[in-house]
C-alpha cells in the first residue's frame, strides 16, 4: 500500500506531476492516491517532504537465494544458425558473470548445431549444454520450456538471459511461471548492484516514455530477455578453453502438444529487423507502393534493411514483419533513416532507441524531427536519389 | 467452442508524452483504450464464434473501472464479461498477473481457447499469456498471424517468427496470443451498443477466486520496480542549412562512420 502521510504532505504536487498512471491528485491541500496506483515508487522518491511511505508485504515467494550461483545464457539456433543475440547475451553475461565471480555457461538447443558450441566457447561461455536433438529442429515452446526447465532446476544458476526474439519472449515467460522467478522482458541495460549482488534489470516502459529498473528480491533465478542490438559482443578468442558438455533430453520432455507443419522463410528482403545494423524506413510520404522501390534502393547502398511505419503497412504496400512501432516491432538498429514517416507517439516508440536517427520529410513541423539527430526538410524524391548518389561518390574516393 | 479472451485498459498511447521541460508524463486528458491487440484477439474470437457456434467470454484484471473495456467487447460481438478487481491485485507483476487471471479463470467453467494480444501497449512485456497457459496447463503459441482452420478439437495457424512464421497444429484446449495482422477489428454496432448497456458485468474480488494473499499483487510479485526515471535525453541536433544538395553533403558527413 501506498501511504500518505498528512502531517508531512504540504500539497505541493510533484507527486502528482511524477506519477506515470495518474494515481495521485492534490485534493484541498493533501495527496491523495486512487486505485490506479501500481506502487511502482516513482512519487517517493520526489516527495521532498518525505510524506509519502510504501509498505511492502515480503510475501512468501522467499527462496534459498544464496543457493543458486552462475550466469545462464540461452542460446537460440534456428535453420542452421545461431542468432546474433546469442554472442550479444554472451557479451553481457560475461561481465555480469565477471563480476559476480561466477562461471557463465550457455545453453544451446537445436539439431545438427555442429561446430557453435566451440564457436560459444571462444565468445565468452565456460561452459556450453548442448541439447542437440533431432525433435529440436523446429521450435516449440513446451519442449523448449520443458528442457531448460530441468537444466535450471538441477543446476540454479543464479541469472538467466534469452535474447528477446520471437522465440525467447514465448518460451522463457513459460519457464519464469514453472519456476516462480521473476522475469523483466525486453531489458536494454543489465548490472549487478555492489552490496548486494542483485540483477538490476532496465527496461522502457510506456513505449519508451520512461524507464525502469526492476529487481527480483525474493526469488531466483533473475530471469530477463535482452533487446537485440543493445549489448555488445566480446571479440572471438579462438584458443579460449572451455567445456561442452552433450545433454540428452529426457523423453518426457520431447512430448509435445504443438506440431510444426511448414517453416516459411520470408522471401522478400530481411523481416527480421530487430537484428539490422541500419534501417530505412519508409512512411505515407512516400506516396504510395512504388515509393519503396525508393527505399530500397537506399537500403542497398547503405547495406541496410527495410522498415515501415504503420500507415504504410495498413495500406498493404509493405507485409507486417516489417512495421516498427507500437503495434510492430521494437528495433534498437545503429542508423535509423526515417523517410517520409511524420513520427506518431506510437512510431517513436519502436525506434527511438536507434543509436542516431536520419529524418527526411516534408513537413518540418512533423514531430520526427523532434526525435531526429540529423534532418532535412524535403521531397524526399529529390532527397534520396541525390543521397544514394553521394554516398556512391564518397565510397568511389 | 467456447472462448475466453483476456485484454487489458491501457492509457491511449497518442496521449502519453513526456513534458519536456519537467521530464514528467503529461497526462492531461489522457484516454483509457482496450489495449490494441486485444481488440485483435477479441475480433478473432468473434469470428470462431460465428463460424463454430458457442460464446465468448471476455475477462479483464483492473481497476472497477475497467468496466468499460468489458462492456466495450460485449458491443463487438462478446457474450460475457468477467472483471476480476480487488485493491489487494495492485503492484501485480507478469506473474502475479498470470496467477490472478488462472485463479479467475477456475470459477468460470469449461473453455476450449483462450485468446490474448500478444502484449499490452503500457507495460510490453508479451508474458501474461504464456504464464497463463503455464498455469492452466495448456499448451500455447504466441504472436499469430492467422488462422489457417479450425475444427472441433483442433486449429491450424501461421505463427510469426523473426525470420518469416511457422504453420503450427495445436488441439484444444489452448492459448494463442495474437498480433494485428491476424484480422481487422470490428466497430461496435448500435445492437451491440445497447446490450452492451445492458449486460450483467460479473465482478471476482480476491476472495471469490480464492486466490493465495502471497501470490497476488505486489507481495506475490517476485520482480518488483526499484526506480522510474526519464530516458537519455538524446544528443544535440544537428541542423543543417544551405540547399537540399548542401544538405545531403553534409549529411552524408554525419553518415560517414555507418559506410
Amino acid at each position: 500500500m501506498l501511504k500518505i502521510n498528512n502531517e508531512l504532505c504540504i500539497g505541493c504536487g510533484i507527486c502528482e506531476d511524477q506519477c506515470a498512471f495518474a494515481a495521485i491528485e492534490v485534493i484541498d491541500g493533501l495527496a491523495v492516491v486512487g486505485d490506479s496506483c501500481t506502487l511502482c515508487g516513482a512519487c517517493i522518491d520526489a516527495c521532498e517532504p518525505g510524506a509519502l511511505i510504501l509498505e511492502i508485504d515480503d510475501g512468501n515467494l522467499k527462496t534459498d537465494l544464496d543457493s543458486w550461483s552462475g550466469v545462464w545464457v540461452f542460446c537460440e539456433f534456428r535453420q542452421g544458425a545461431l542468432a546474433t543475440v546469442s554472442l550479444e547475451l554472451l557479451g553481457i553475461g560475461k561481465k555480469l558473470a565477471d563480476q559476480r565471480r561466477v562461471p557463465l555457461t550457455a545453453v544451446l538447443l537445436g539439431s545438427n548445431t555442429g561446430k557453435i558450441a566451440d564457436q560459444l566457447v571462444g565468445y565468452g561461455a565456460d561452459t556450453v549444454y548442448r541439447v542437440d536433438h533431432p525433435e529440436l529442429e523446429m521450435f516449440t515452446e513446451d519442449r523448449y520450456e520443458k528442457i531448460l526447465t530441468r537444466l535450471i532446476k538441477k543446476h540454479r544458476p543464479e541469472i538467466v538471459l534469452a535474447g528477446a526474439t520471437a522465440i525467447g519472449r514465448s518460451f522463457i515467460p513459460g519457464i519464469a511461471t514453472s519456476l516462480d522467478a521473476g522475469l523483466t522482458a525486453d531489458c536494454t541495460s543489465l548490472e549487478i548492484r555492489e552490496n548486494d549482488g542483485a540483477l538490476l534489470q532496465t527496461r522502457p516502459a510506456f513505449g519508451g516514455n520512461i524507464m525502469a529498473t526492476i529487481e527480483c528480491p525474493r526469488s531466483r533465478p533473475q530471469m530477463a530477455t535482452v533487446r537485440p542490438k543493445v549489448m555488445k559482443e566480446n571479440d572471438f578468442d579462438a584458443d579460449r578453453k572451455g567445456e561442452v558438455i552433450d545433454i540428452l533430453p529426457d523423453e518426457k520432455d520431447l512430448r509435445s502438444r504443438i506440431k510444426v507443419l511448414e517453416t516459411v522463410i520470408a522471401k522478400q528482403g530481411n523481416v527480421n529487423i530487430q537484428e539490422s545494423d541500419i534501417l530505412i524506413s519508409g512512411g505515407r510520404g512516400l506516396e504510395s507502393e512504388k515509393g519503396f522501390e525508393l527505399i530500397r534502393k537506399l537500403a542497398e547502398t547503405l547495406n541496410a534493411d527495410v522498415a515501415a511505419s504503420r500507415a504504410v503497412v495498413d495500406a498493404g504496400w509493405i507485409p507486417y514483419p516489417h512495421q516498427v512501432g507500437q503495434t510492430g516491432k521494437t528495433v534498437a538498429p545503429k542508423l535509423y533513416v526515417a523517410c517520409g514517416i511524420s513520427g506518431a507517439v506510437q512510431h517513436v516508440a519502436g525506434m527511438q532507441s536507434a543509436e542516431a536517427i536520419v529524418a527526411i520529410n516534408r513537413d518540418e513541423n512533423a514531430p520526427i524531427f523532434d526525435v531526429a539527430d540529423f534532418g532535412i526538410v524535403g521531397d524526399l524524391n529529390e532527397i534520396i536519389p541525390k543521397l544514394i548518389n553521394k554516398i556512391e561518390e564518397y565510397r568511389r574516393s | 467452442m467456447n472462448i475466453v479472451v483476456c485484454v487489458k485498459q491501457v492509457p491511449d498511447a497518442k496521449d502519453v508524452r513526456l513534458d519536456p521541460k519537467t521530464n514528467t508524463l503529461a497526462r492531461e486528458g489522457v484516454e483509457s483504450i482496450m489495449n490494441p491487440y486485444d481488440q485483435h484477439a477479441l475480433e478473432e474470437a468473434v469470428r470462431l464464434k460465428e463460424e463454430m457456434g458457442g460464446e465468448v467470454t471476455v475477462i479483464t484484471m483492473g481497476p472497477p473501472q475497467a468496466e468499460e473495456v468489458l462492456r466495450l467487447a460485449i458491443s463487438c460481438g462478446a457474450d460475457k464479461g468477467v472483471l476480476v478487481s480487488d485493491r489487494a491485485f495492485a503492484g501485480s507483476d507478469t506473474w502475479a498477473t498470470a496467477y490472478t487471471l488462472a485463479k479467475a479463470l477456475n470459477t468460470l467453467g469449461k473453455y476450449d481457447l483462450i485468446l490474448c494480444g500478444k502484449q499490452a501497449i503500457d507495460g510490453d512485456t508479451a508474458q501474461v499469456g504464456p504464464g497463463l497457459a503455464m498455469r492452466m496447463d495448456i499448451p500455447y503459441l504466441t504472436c499469430v498471424q492467422k488462422v489457417r482452420s479450425v475444427d472441433g478439437n483442433s486449429l491450424v495457424v501461421e505463427r510469426m517468427m523473426d525470420d518469416g512464421y511457422d504453420v503450427v497444429e495445436v488441439g484444444f484446449p489452448a492459448l494463442l496470443t495474437v498480433v494485428k495482422d491476424i484480422n481487422e477489428p470490428r466497430v461496435p454496432s448500435l445492437k451491440g451498443k445497447m446490450k452492451a448497456k445492458k449486460a450483467e458485468i460479473k465482478k471476482l474480488s480476491a476472495e471469490d477466486i480464492q486466490a493465495d494473499p502471497s501470490s497476488i499483487g505486489l507481495p506475490g510479485s517476485p520482480t518488483q520496480v526499484v526506480k522510474v526515471f526519464p530516458p537519455m535525453p538524446r544528443g544535440e541536433r544537428a541542423v543543417f542549412s544551405g540547399t537540399i544538395d548542401e544538405q545531403v553533403e553534409q549529411l552524408v558527413e554525419k553518415l560517414k562512420p555507418y559506410l
